[in-house]
């Protein structure tokens, strides 16, 4: 057997259905033999990015490992940014690159680059494989690390020789060698008792629900536990649809663009129970004057996030879904009971003082269109976003509801993720309606992948939000720079319709408030792909907004539909 | 800040030095000395690493590095009784008169002299960090032509 079989083989028996991928050069014997493969099928994705991004919305929406290839060179480099996109939000998701032949490797080759050394930083491991004998244990280990504890990205460059290299795989062993790590601190059945007794304390407890418990499928036992408990609940961004928004207590996001109820709640809080989040900067400001009077307990899957950014009364090490189900079992033991009424009143009055608005006009608004699509969107579709204004106001107005159903780019704020991580998404759970907003900005970066869409004829729903600017920026720009708009205005644009046309694909166009209903309805009722051209106010920003390095009580709105924005107190 | 010693005991395979030391510049940590070798299981190296840094960012570090798929066991020896060495090679200007005052500092500390030149020796110096910045200070009049030391390396004392 050969190295290329030995590998779609592995990958065959792991359950593999779907790669996507580029081929080139140092991957072609790899390619020659997935092409013979029944059970797997390889999605041609126009560029490598899009190939990584869309094995990372497959990933999202599954929960199954992504799994792509590239070439050598230049083809394993325009992988970087979609793993180091997965690495920030912990996407386990397996990337096959060719190298050069072994005896090629440092000389400066056609097509060659040190791709582990550049993925170093933004991989949860990487490997070159310099020898087959190692290559069935290589693929195990690399795919058990994909997975577990916090899921991430793992790369593997194997140098084209060893595809056509003939070996007696039967001899070589196929399990990790790894040995065991030194058992951890804070593990969840030693604080246990630490965390009923604080609850049970709290007068004004909230629940700060993460991208952890999305990744840990905790759905059910998060809403059991709220349930029970009545603690209220706000989420990250990466937690968005953890729990149905406006229903049953979730205040939705806080942060930097959170809601202002949500951010209040979390500057407010006694006690918060913060599970599967890393406390972002986006969410923190300066770390150092954030909750500095709340008892945070903090339970994270990865002990390095403990303390990491924000000091914990209760760290505990542990799986989102383990721990809720093992807090439940005990607070169910005990028969606690939670009482915290004056809280839960106060937390209502600043959901109706402080509810999120924007102003109409005779402008299209971004926000009405997420509005509008949410409203008539009824079937629980997939959302996915792109970066930037957009992405906010769809986290803000946008209620998402089921598992595994908000795909953004979180951490590190990827444009040009929203396409092919759509694209991902329409295959990883075809059937489902999948929504994708997506800025004008972020939709030229990754465009070619509309290739793909009319290709498999995906029934994306594309509302593409163009306001000719980069709109974060240009809010930037407005607010902290004088508003001296230094490169972020698009003066001249393709004619997006056209080129939406030119890709076989059925174009739209919003421009006036008043045809908003009517072709949403139209988008969403056509069977096949779509895109959705919006042509919004440009100078519309999203608000609130915490200045940078402030805390979350420090936002500014207009809270009662003044023109000017201004903090709360 | 206190300096922490810590023993990183870790897979013996290519490319495990350079994602530890990556770690380090990336997460913006700086690594005061560090030294790699095999240990008695030639699967697995040790690397010893001094670290300056706050009770924070040493627990930062080691959650850090025990992520690391390759790192097996991480200890921070510092408070620990421990036996801590660092090596030393100097080159130092040695005329005849030079020479025989050399010889007799060398003896206090217990140097060995491993190289002869016609106006030069070559010194060779194990111990403590202290102890080797004595004999390089103790060494500076003469005239130091070229320096070479490790960073520590150290053991847990007794039957640990």
């Amino acid at each position: 057997m050969n190295g290329a079989q030995y590998i779609v083989k592995f990958l065959e028996n792991k359950g593999v259905d779907l790669i996507f991928g580029y081929p080139g050069g140092s991957v072609l014997f790899l390619y020659d033999i997935l092409g013979r493969s029944t059970k797997i099928k390889h999605i041609l994705t126009r560029h490598e990015q899009g190939a990584i991004h869309a094995a990372d919305g497959y990933a999202r929406v599954t929960g199954k490992t992504g799994v792509c290839f590239a070439t050598s060179g230049p083809g394993a480099t325009n992988l970087v940014t979609g793993l180091a996109n997965a690495y920030l939000d912990s996407v386990p998701i397996v990337a096959i690159t060719g190298q050069v032949g072994v005896d090629s490797i440092g000389r400066d080759s056609f097509q060659e680059a040190d791709i582990v050394g550049i993925t170093m930083p933004v991989t949860k491991h990487n490997y070159l494989v310099k020898e087959l004998a190692i290559l069935p244990e290589v693929l195990e280990e690399a795919w058990q690390v994909a997975r577990e504890d916090r899921p991430g990205p793992v790369l593997i460059d194997i140098p084209k020789d060893l595809f056509a290299g003939e070996f007696d795989f039967a001899h070589a062993s196929a399990t990790s060698k790894r040995k065991h790590k030194t058992p951890l601190k804070n593990e969840l059945a030693k604080q246990l008792g630490k965390i009923t007794a604080v609850l049970q304390k709290a007068q004004k407890p909230l629940v700060f629900a993460g991208g952890g418990l999305v990744s840990s499928e905790a759905e059910e036992e998060l809403k059991q536990f709220i349930e029970y408990t009545g603690i209220p609940v706000v989420t990250s961004l990466m937690g968005k649809g953890v729990i149905p928004e406006e229903e049953g207590g979730s205040l939705g996001m806080v942060g930097m663009h959170g809601r202002p109820a949500a951010n209040l709640a979390l500057s407010n809080c006694d006690v918060l129970v913060a599970i599967g989040t890393r406390f972002s900067d986006r969410v923190t400001g300066n770390p150092q004057h954030f909750l500095t009077e709340t008892c945070i307990i903090h339970v994270d899957v990865d002990p390095a996030e403990l303390y990491k950014n924000v000091h914990s009364e209760i760290p505990v090490v542990s799986d989102a879904k383990k721990f809720l189900q093992m807090l439940l079992t005990e607070l169910r033991e005990e028969k606690s009971s939670f009482a915290f009424e004056p809280w839960l009143k106060q937390i209502d009055s600043w959901t109706k003082e402080y509810a999120l608005s924007f102003r109409e006009s005779h402008l299209l608004k971004p926000q009405a269109v997420i509005k509008a699509v949410a409203e008539q969107a009824t079937d629980n579709p997939i959302v996915v976003t792109d970066v930037g204004q957009h992405q906010m106001f769809v986290a803000q107005y946008y209620p998402v509801r089921g598992k595994r159903s908000f795909l953004t780019s979180g951490g590190l704020g990827t444009m040009g993720y929203g396409i092919p991580a759509a694209i991902g998404a329409a295959f990883g759970r075809p059937g489902e309606t999948v929504i994708l907003f997506v800025g004008d900005g972020g939709f030229q970066m990754t465009v070619q992948e509309l290739a793909v869409i009319a290709q498999y004829r995906l029934p994306l729903k594309i509302f593409m939000i163009n306001n000719s600017c980069l709109g974060m920026v240009r809010q930037w720009q407005e607010l902290f720079f004088k508003k001296h708009y230094a490169q972020s205005v698009f003066t001249e644009g393709p004619d997006f319709l056209k080129l939406v046309d030119a890709y076989g694909i059925k174009a739209l166009q919003i421009s006036k408030p008043e045809d908003t209903k009517t072709i949403v309805d139209e988008a969403l009722r056509h069977p096949g792909p779509v895109v959705v051209e919006c042509l919004v106010d440009a100078e519309e920003n999203v608000l609130p907004i915490i200045p940078p390095g402030g805390q979350p009580s420090e936002m500014l709105g207009r809270w009662h539909g003044e023109a000017h924005i201004s903090s709360i107190s | 800040m206190v300096k922490h010693t810590l023993a990183v005991l870790v897979e013996n395979r290519p490319g495990v030095l350079s994602s530890v030391a990556g770690l380090f510049a990336r997460r913006g940590y700086n690594i005061e000395s560090l030294v790699v070798g095999e240990t008695e299981d030639r699967t697995v190296s040790r690397i010893t690493l001094v670290v300056e840094g706050d009770e924070r960012v040493i627990e930062q570090v080691s959650k850090q590095l025990n992520k690391q798929v390759d790192v097996i066991k991480i200890q921070d020896i510092t408070a620990e009784e421990t036996v801590d060495r660092q090596m030393l090679l100097v080159k130092v200007s040695a005329d005849q008169v030079a020479r025989q005052e050399i010889l007799q500092l060398m003896e206090i500390f217990r140097c060995r002299i491993v190289d002869i030149g016609r106006r030069s020796l070559i010194i060779e110096a194990t111990g403590e960090e202290r102890k080797i910045e004595a004999i390089i200070q103790s060494l500076k009049p003469f005239g130091i032509k070229e320096l070479v030391r490790t960073g520590t390396v150290a053991l847990v004392r007794g039957a640990k």
